[in-house]
């Protein structure tokens, strides 16, 4: 049954039966991975002929001592951020997935929640909350006379804002890969007189690196394209440097030419990332099968923990939430209607439910490909889906532009074009999800289905996609949610009259009416709690 | 275990089936509700029936109401500005309109990526630098006469090919409990007195705030220029990432005056009630009595330029100049419609003589906000 047999049972035969195939992965999946990876090459070919024409004097610009001084400031924000969320994660997915904490299906479902709220409105209500004279001072002045609180803005207040919304990547990524853990292994290191600690340090941390790995990536891109916070924040980012050639000068040549810049500085991260990633295997090689492991007791240590739990969603849920809620009842109290746009929900949730279903279907070629016929080929089509997540969403939305423009007309601002605008953003989330899902499938399982005489397709449809479904899921559920929240691709890309919540919220909240502003935000968030829900509980329901 | 792959392929099912139907739509749509009467309507796509071609003129002559016909407009200005009024030129004339909402310099550059095979027939942007990178493109055609000589020469291009439709102009919002209005300087200059040492607020990534640069810039040179940004400077001031954010904390005392556009205290004293706050407009051609416009203008490549100088000439008709004068607080820029009581009439600004054309050159505002130490 559960007995620990790793690596030095397996038998030679089969894994030289696995290094012939590797040379060989089946047209039905490197045609399909491919043709994705050259769509997420669309934002680079237009990027290098934009800095082609962009002229000497762009160039130039890149090699001023501020480009350098920008790199650094970015490199600093991505790379805090991202260890930030992880010290945040690892602890908070362990409490959540392994021990008997108090209220676990609320913690589980309302620290995840944060993931919904676009940066642009939560920046922003950080800024209302814990600004100089914002409403933590307000409430502070009475009980202990504080005057102003320091200042936010600026390296503070970017990371506090991108931390605290992009915190729950690395956490689902990190939750799926603790359920996904065999408890029989753990149950050996304690067997064997190690402590909690000791195991979890030796057991359960290496098992979980290529999940941290995988949210971290993810973490990381989404600091270095975010444009919300870091404009809120006046944080100099190359995101908000090439914004603001876009905004101030409408220069699309210098922009182009940072642009590339950070495409640089992506494949560097990308590059380090797969540095982590060993030759380790996450599955099991014995018998058996798979069961959820015994919650660990927390007694007297529940308080600390919920403690933990709570100060993150007063942080990262209640504050935004309480913002909202107050701006609505102020405005409602002026006489400002209530305008509940559920056509702009419905929207959304149609535009999102697409675009997660379109990227899924990209995602699952690149991901086995990576996964089960790893080499040189299938490591960079899987790299490649990640160049997107790293870009603003204007230099894509620009890029699509000028592809659909100039190559496929006929598609130009129609409903494919969103879609296809989508998936080149978010792909390497429902990658990553899938990725790790696949890691912990014995091969073993799918060479047993084609000896027993299925053909490739049929392996791949009725056994590697039912056992991956967890990571399937979670990637939909990923990329449905951040698209419910997306903007700048919504608005250049959408066909004409199309409106999302997204679009709603930025449409009132940028010429400042915040009341009306709130009530699509609220809704958004709404909206968006049912899948995040599913998501994080349904998952759990089903694997116990 | 036999309930999983239903739940999934109910899932794919249910997704695909919204799909289908969010596809089906935006096709649908256009000729669902467009046209009342019936299909001749001045769609070019329509022209490949030869008998039907010749009917395009006549008909789009033909007086205004229940006219019909298709415009698209690239709006820099959100819905919840402009919306409205578009829909009520619609019900007006009988034009359908489709507008692509979105930010006005984004949309700029869509429209530069797009050249000539852009959808869009008209660009209304929120400011005059976007409107004169456009035309810098050469991807504007010039409006006729009858439209252009509804606005003053200052809030029009040179050229003819845009014109402003609402103005927005530069003030000092300030505190009347912590600032008398007496004590305010007579030129924007004044604020490089040591004596408004931490009391400034400023929002230095502020479109329309860079745009007063470049005026800045062009009226009184760069030397000027770059004195004035020091001189704030060496003023600490407090950065903002908006102009409301600067209203409000003019309101609550964390400033006690604020450089920003006029129209942002109108619009959160409706909101907000009551605000500890108020407007100084500055006169006599000094830099600081800047008034910039949003404007409109028309692309080279549409098909539909008489619609869309129909729509042109509905935004500087007396009933949407009302419009922006009661709904967005904004300056209206034709002679004859009334301003907002509280705000002063155009005529009584002396602003600076700029061609606000000009203030298509943010290269350089930016290249000095960032020599300063600004940006």
């Amino acid at each position: 049954m559960a007995t620990v047999s790793r690596p030095f049972q397996v038998p030679r035969p089969i894994s030289r039966s696995r290094s012939q195939r590797r040379l060989l992965p089946p047209f039905m999946l490197t045609l399909p991975a491919l043709g994705v990876a050259l769509g997420m090459l669309v934002p680079i070919v237009y990027l290098v002929i934009r800095a082609a024409s962009a002229g000497e004097r762009a160039w130039l610009l890149l090699l001023r001592d501020r480009t350098l001084s920008v790199f650094l400031q970015t490199v600093l924000l991505a790379g805090t951020t991202t260890l930030i969320s992880v010290l945040i994660a690892v602890p908070l997915a362990w409490l959540l997935v392994r021990t008997d904490l108090p209220l676990r299906h609320f913690w589980t479902v309302a620290t995840a929640l944060p993931l919904v709220i676009p940066s642009y409105i939560g920046g922003f209500t950080v800024a209302a909350a814990l600004g100089p004279r914002g409403m933590l001072q307000k409430i502070l002045e009475p009980l202990i006379g504080v005057q102003r609180l320091p200042e936010i803005y600026g390296f503070p207040g970017a990371l506090l804002t991108l931390t605290l919304f992009s915190y729950p990547y690395v956490l689902l990524s990190i939750q799926a890969g603790l359920r996904g853990i065999d408890p029989s292994l753990e149950e050996a290191s304690r067997s064997l007189g190690h402590g909690p600690w000791s195991t979890f340090r030796r057991i359960i941390l290496p098992q979980l690196r290529p999940s941290i790995a995988a949210g971290s990536l993810l973490v990381a891109l989404y600091a270095l394209s975010d444009f919300g916070a870091v404009s809120l924040m006046q944080f100099d980012s190359f995101t908000r440097v090439i914004y603001m050639q876009y905004q101030a000068s409408i220069n699309r040549g210098f922009a182009a030419v940072m642009s590339l810049a950070l495409v640089a500085l992506t494949g560097l991260v990308l590059y380090s990332e797969g540095r982590t990633r060993g030759r380790a295997r996450y599955y099991r090689s014995a018998g058996g099968c798979n069961r959820p492991a015994t919650l660990i007791r927390l007694g007297r240590w529940r308080w600390p923990a919920l403690a933990f739990c709570g100060l993150l969603v007063l942080l990262a849920l209640m504050m935004p939430l309480g913002v909202m809620i107050y701006w609505l009842v102020q405005g409602l109290s002026n006489g400002e209607p209530l305008r509940l746009v559920w056509s702009a929900a419905l929207q959304s949730i149609i535009a999102s439910g697409v675009a997660a279903v379109a990227a899924v279907i990209a995602a699952v070629p690149v991901a086995v490909l990576a996964v089960r016929y790893s080499g040189r080929l299938s490591k960079w089509i899987e790299r490649s889906t990640y160049i997107g997540h790293a870009l603003p969403g204007l230099v894509v939305a620009l890029a699509l532009i000028f592809f659909s423009i100039n190559v496929v007309r006929p598609i130009y601002q129609t409903f494919a074009l969103l879609i296809a605008g989508y998936t080149v953003l978010f792909l390497p989330q429902a990658v990553g999800a899938i990725r790790s899902s696949l890691l912990q499938i014995s091969p073993r399982l799918e060479e047993a289905g084609r000896s027993l005489g299925r053909t490739p397709r049929q392996v791949l449809a009725t056994i590697t996609l039912p056992m991956a479904r967890p990571g399937v899921m979670a990637g939909a559920a990923l990329v449905f949610l951040t698209t419910m929240k997306e903007l700048p691709v919504t608005l250049l890309l959408s066909p004409i009259g199309f409106q999302t919540l997204a679009t709603r919220i930025w449409s009132a909240s940028s010429e400042a009416f915040w009341a009306r502003a709130a009530a699509p935000a609220l809704l958004l968030v709404l909206v968006s709690s049912l899948p995040m829900a599913f998501l994080v509980l349904g998952d759990r329901r089903w694997r116990s | 275990m036999a309930r999983k792959p239903q739940l999934l392929t109910l899932f794919i099912a249910l997704v695909a089936m919204l799909a289908i139907s969010a596809c089906g739509s935006p096709q649908v749509a256009p000729t669902a509700t467009s046209q009342p009467n019936t299909g001749q309507a001045a769609q070019p796509t329509n022209a490949p029936q030869p008998t039907e071609a010749p009917q395009q003129p006549a008909e789009t002559q033909a007086p205004a109401a229940g006219q019909g016909g298709t415009l698209t407009v690239y709006s820099g200005r959100t819905e919840d500005l402009v919306g409205p009024l578009i829909e009520q030129f619609e019900k007006d004339t009988g034009i359908e309109v489709q507008v692509k909402y979105g930010d006005t310099a984004e949309l700029a550059a869509a429209l530069l990526e797009e050249g000539d095979a852009s959808p869009a027939d008209v660009f209304f942007a929120q400011d005059a630098g976007a409107l004169g990178a456009v035309r810098k493109a050469g991807l504007f055609a010039p409006l006729s006469e009858a439209i252009l000589s509804r606005v003053d020469e200052r809030f029009r291009a040179d050229d003819g090919s845009w014109i402003g439709v609402s103005g927005r102009a530069r003030v000092v919002v300030y505190n009347p409990e912590l600032v008398k209005e007496e004590d305010l300087p007579e030129t924007i200059f004044g604020f490089t007195d040591p004596k408004w040492k931490g009391k400034i607020g400023w929002a230095p990534t502020n479109g329309s705030f860079q745009a007063f640069v470049t005026a800045l810039r062009v009226l009184e040179g760069e030397e000027r220029a770059r004195e004035w940004l020091e001189g704030i400077q060496a003023n600490e001031p407090k950065v903002y990432p908006k102009n409301t954010a600067i209203v409000e904390a003019v309101a609550n005392g964390e400033v006690e005056v604020g450089f920003v556009n006029h129209y942002y205290l109108l619009r959160l004293l409706k909101e907000k009630g009551d605000l500890k706050a108020k407007n100084y407009y500055f006169n006599n051609s000094d830099p600081g009595a800047l008034i910039n416009v949003a404007g409109v203008g028309m692309l080279k490549s549409s098909d539909n330029k008489e619609l869309a100088e129909q729509f042109i000439a509905y935004l500087v008709s007396e009933k949407a100049q009302q419009y922006f004068s009661s709904e967005t607080f904004e300056h209206p820029l034709v002679e004859g419609v009334k301003a907002d009581p509280r705000l002063p009439g155009l005529s009584e600004v002396q602003t600076p003589k700029i061609d606000l054309s000009d203030l298509e050159d943010l290269d350089g505002t930016l290249q000095l906000l960032q020599d300063a130490g600004v940006l």
